[in-house]
């Protein structure tokens, strides 16, 4: 599969679920415990991208200047700073330590 | 009363879109670092157009899987269906607008159209707020897709580090509750521990397991569930409360 292929189905997916949506009887998702499940679903799939895309390498586990970057952007986040402000911020603290200080 | 309220939809609804679509820049400058060329990164927005989802793709992307990308795009794109199904209540789109509202059933349409106090301005509020980040987040995918693309070597400006903090921004504001920080914070262990075992993009899908076992068990949570959905009624709380500032920093559409 090229990476045409993979972004088409990807995006098809994506755009269908949301179909779903308008499609299906609500009483289905109504119940607490559906409801719970896809919020904790989604909850758990982004704090396993955040490990995955802080941590992981060719060598599957790398220690870099991606965990201080990361750190002060959550910082941010717990203060209420916009998105893209935590974002760049992230970008500028690993730019900025691996030009002046070596990081890898 | 009735305008005045419409009135307010609106301001809502454009105020949220505008500060989300600022961030379209990231997502367009990360997208280019993961491999996607400027025509991949423009087509995700156009036709993916669900933040999490995106990010998520080019994330697993950039580290080497592919239909672990379509996965972990489509499992994050699940609670827009829980979104569908209450926006279909409240936005009643006639059968022929029924793609469109679809197509701008996210985060921030949601919350914005939850926040509003009738039936009028709940539909105005979700329509402003999902048309205009539509238009918005694919203008400022273009440009930073270019922003990209002349950047060269994404570790040098700290690409990397932007897309693990982009995630922890769509995670933050969904951790209030106890059940759902325990759940993050098992999620990454496990994630991280399956990294040097498991191939690209496998260890985020096997840690999402976490989240379905403790979701299905209610482990750790409280005994009377809230109606709405935690990220709707959250969002739709914080749109109201200041508009641009926190609403639409918090989720991504």
């Amino acid at each position: 599969m090229t990476l045409w292929h993979l972004i088409l189905l990807a995006s098809i997916a994506v755009l269908a679920i949301k179909l779903l949506g308008y499609a299906v009887p609500p009483r289905l998702f109504e119940k607490p415990r559906p409801r719970r499940t896809l919020e904790l679903l989604t909850v758990s799939l982004l704090a396993g991208l955040v490990a995955v895309q802080t941590l992981g390498g060719d060598a599957g586990l790398v220690l870099d200047a991606r965990i201080p970057a990361v750190l002060v952007a959550a910082g941010l986040f717990a203060v209420r700073a916009p998105f893209i402000v935590a974002v760049a911020a992230a970008a500028a603290v690993a730019a900025l330590l691996r030009q002046v200080a070596g990081f890898a | 009363m009735q305008t005045e309220a419409v009135a307010r939809a609106w301001r809502e609804g454009l105020s949220v879109a505008i500060a989300t679509s600022a961030y379209g820049l990231s997502f367009g400058a990360l997208s280019i670092a993961s491999g996607l060329d400027v025509w991949q990164t423009i087509m995700l927005s156009a036709l993916m157009f669900s933040g999490g989802s995106q990010f998520a793709f080019i994330g697993v992307i950039a580290s080497g899987g592919g239909i672990a990308g379509v996965a972990s795009a489509a499992m994050l794109g699940l609670r827009n269906a829980l979104y569908g199904m209450s926006m279909r209540r409240v936005v009643q789109p006639r059968l022929a607008m029924v793609p469109l509202a679809g197509h701008v059933t996210i985060d921030e349409s949601t919350a914005v159209a939850l926040a509003q106090s009738e039936p009028r301005a709940q539909r105005v509020g979700f329509w402003v707020t999902g048309v205009g980040i539509y238009l918005g987040w694919n203008l400022a995918t273009v440009a930073g897709a270019l922003l990209g693309d002349l950047m060269g070597d994404p570790k040098q400006w700290g690409l990397d580090a932007a897309a693990a903090a982009a995630f922890v921004g769509l995670l933050w504001p969904r951790l209030k509750a106890r059940q759902a920080a325990a759940v993050a914070a098992a999620s990454a262990v496990l994630a991280a521990a399956l990294l040097p075992v498991l191939p690209s993009g496998m260890p985020v899908i096997v840690a999402a397991a976490v989240g379905v076992v403790v979701g299905l068990t209610n482990w750790l949570g409280p005994k009377h569930a809230s109606r709405l959905p935690d990220g709707g009624e959250g969002h739709a709380r914080a749109a109201r409360a200041d508009g641009a500032g926190r609403g639409a920093g918090e989720a991504a559409p």
